[in-house]
């Protein structure tokens, strides 16, 4: 260590390249984007996959973003995330049933009312949820990481089972409403208008995490503490009600996502949130835990990568994303924007 | 002359099945530089982080001004007007410098002219201000742990090895800071290995030895007395 120049000499020669390294993930979405123009070869085809790709990744990270700041503040690994996914998803396709006059009618205003109304139930609804649930369930294994998954995976089943018990066995259908059926068509490729909308819920929601995580002081706790927090403590903020907060924020998005992804596959069981799990923590794992942009990369990544294959290579697309994972785990093994951990 | 800022009475921390700290008395007093000196391992930065509730007491007595901290959790000591820089600094380093001064003001924004005054004390903190912390060098990240913990107005200071690492000129920068903290009647408690640090700043000191208290006094009279330094410390100044 030597003395600190008063001068800016070599710092900005670095810092240039590191912010390269930074960046170099976020070029990979455009560059898979492009890869499977040429792949698909043709055009319509290729938009028609990229919007539904960017659609399914932008569900996955809103499923995501709340379980990779849960595990970054509190190091919790929660495998009843996807019982949040699952409750929101229920709540609020019974909301959308309740209101089929007005899904049904074809007025855009009436539609997104109720679309508006069941998004808001289903994440009032699974933000309670989160909230009991960090208290009695996750709270007594703070720092004992087989006990958290023994006791969350316990939570995620006896959730599930009272779903069973509240709306029954089988699984439930249902319609978009009316004005979201259908697709529009631009330069001969058809893209559904939900996907559209969904692609538009999710860039909405990440620049505003971004915005709130980056510009506001509630944020940069949420940030600091993510990477050391006992410093924050020690500077005098209860980490344990941000923390608490970020559970709560992160299991309302399980639930929107949930709500979204029942009306992206027009079906919803008990199980689904479950079965959404391992996407999102391949999507964890790969954007680096802790990593909000991490996640929103990964779920890009992991939503196009599946829609490409599937259409190339039908039996590959199962493995697409392990193969992912594995390639990006061994680019970076931290993930692809690795949280520095002080502790 | 008024009651000491902070008590400590028959202190006992245990580190895992380690019994570390071992009955530690001393008090700091209000608006004066308290030296916390000893050879490595002597348990300094553990009373330190026992103070500040990173490590709990078993037993004994933690009085800040009047109140025994031991019930209260480390934010809330930090809220009741502790400052602490730890001996690992505690950078942010995913954070810009601006971020992580903004965080050192607990209960609002950053004051504007407290701002300036650090900016003045630690003028490379400026021309780093939007840079990332964790590209700072070792020296810069350590003023930035002390400025951080001084971003708010803070009744005590508890400062582990702010000097460590540092070439001389940075050392009397880091020297007049404190010393403007104290000249507006703060209270600092300062681990500090550099004697002569220790010498200029130390109204007294407090010496450790295996988790004990073995001597505490003038600073000026333990600066003076090289035989006492090499009882205590294993050292004398010239050692040094
Ligand atoms: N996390 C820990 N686990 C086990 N033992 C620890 C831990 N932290 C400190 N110790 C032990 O406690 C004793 C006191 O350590 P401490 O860091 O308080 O010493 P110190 O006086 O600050 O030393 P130095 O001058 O080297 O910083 C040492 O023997 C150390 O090995
Ligand atoms: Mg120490």
């Amino acid at each position: 260590m030597t003395a600190a120049p008063d001068h800016r000499p070599t710092f900005a020669d670095v810092s240039l390249g590191e912010r390269l390294g930074k960046a170099m993930p976020f070029l990979l979405i455009p560059i898979l984007v492009v890869l499977g123009f040429f792949a698909i070869g043709a055009p319509s085809s290729w938009l028609t996959l990229t919007v539904s790709g960017l659609a399914m990744g932008m569900m996955i990270f809103i499923m995501a973003s709340g379980l990779t700041l849960v595990f970054g503040l509190m190091d919790v690994i929660n495998f009843g995330h996807g019982a949040f996914v699952s409750v929101g998803a229920f709540i609020g396709i019974s909301v959308l049933i309740a209101l089929g006059d007005w899904t049904g009618a074809t007025s855009l205003l009436l539609n997104m009312s109720a679309v508006f109304l069941a998004v808001a139930a289903a994440m009032t609804v699974t933000g309670a949820l989160g909230w009991v649930f960090e208290r009695v369930i996750v709270k007594p294994v703070y720092g004992a990481h087989l006990k958290q998954i023994l006791v969350t995976v316990g939570g995620l089943i006896v959730i599930e089972q009272l779903i069973h018990v509240i709306w029954g066995p089988d699984e439930i259908f249902i319609n978009r409403p009316e004005m979201l059926k259908g697709a529009i068509t631009f330069a001969g490729a058809a893209m559904e208008k939900y996907r559209l909308l969904a692609v538009g819920i999710g860039a909405v929601l990440f620049i505003a995490m971004r915005m709130i995580l980056r510009r506001t002081k509630i944020g940069l706790i949420v940030r600091a503490g993510v990477e050391n927090g006992p410093m924050v403590e020690a500077l005098g903020y209860r980490l344990r009600v941000v923390f608490i907060g970020v559970f709560v924020a992160g299991s309302a998005l399980a639930g929107l996502g949930g709500v979204m992804w029942g009306l992206y596959q027009e079906v919803i069981t008990a199980g689904m949130g479950e079965r959404m799990m391992v996407l999102v923590f391949i999507v964890a794992i790969i954007g680096g835990l802790g990593s909000v942009e991490g996640a929103f990369i990964g779920a890009l990544l992991v939503g196009l990568l599946q829609n490409y294959v599937a259409f190339l290579e039908p039996k590959l697309a199962l493995v697409s994303n392990i193969a992912l994972m594995t390639a990006i785990l061994m680019w970076r093994p931290q993930g692809m924007l690795p949280v520095v951990k002080a502790k | 002359m008024s009651d000491p800022i902070l008590t400590l009475k028959a202190v006992h921390t245990d580190i895992a099945q380690y019994h570390i700290l071992q009955g530690v008395d001393f008090e700091v007093p209000r608006g004066e530089v308290t030296m916390l000196l000893g050879r490595n391992g002597v348990g300094k930065t553990t009373t330190l982080k026992t103070i500040m509730g990173q490590w709990t007491a078993k037993s004994g007595e933690i009085l800040y001004d009047g109140q025994d901290l031991k019930r209260l959790p480390v934010s809330a000591r930090a809220r009741a007007g502790i400052g602490f820089v730890p001996e690992d600094m505690g950078i942010f380093s995913d954070l810009t410098v601006e971020e992580n001064m903004v965080l050192g003001a607990t209960s609002g924004p950053l004051d504007p002219q407290r701002k300036e005054w650090l900016l003045a004390a630690f003028p490379a903190l400026g021309t780093f201000w939007n840079s990332e912390a964790g590209n700072l060098s070792g020296g810069q990240k350590q003023m930035l742990s002390i400025a951080r913990a001084m971003a708010e107005d803070r009744e005590l200071y508890l400062i582990d090895e702010p000097t460590k690492g540092l070439a001389p000129a940075i050392i009397a920068t880091m020297a007049n800071a404190l010393r403007e903290l104290k000249a507006q009647g703060r209270s600092i408690l300062l681990v500090e290995q550099n004697f002569l640090v220790a010498k200029a700043l130390g109204d007294s000191a407090v010496v450790m030895d295996d988790g004990r208290v073995i001597w505490t006094g003038a600073m000026a009279e333990l600066a003076s007395n090289k035989d006492l330094q090499e009882n205590l410390m294993g050292l004398s100044m010239e050692a040094h």
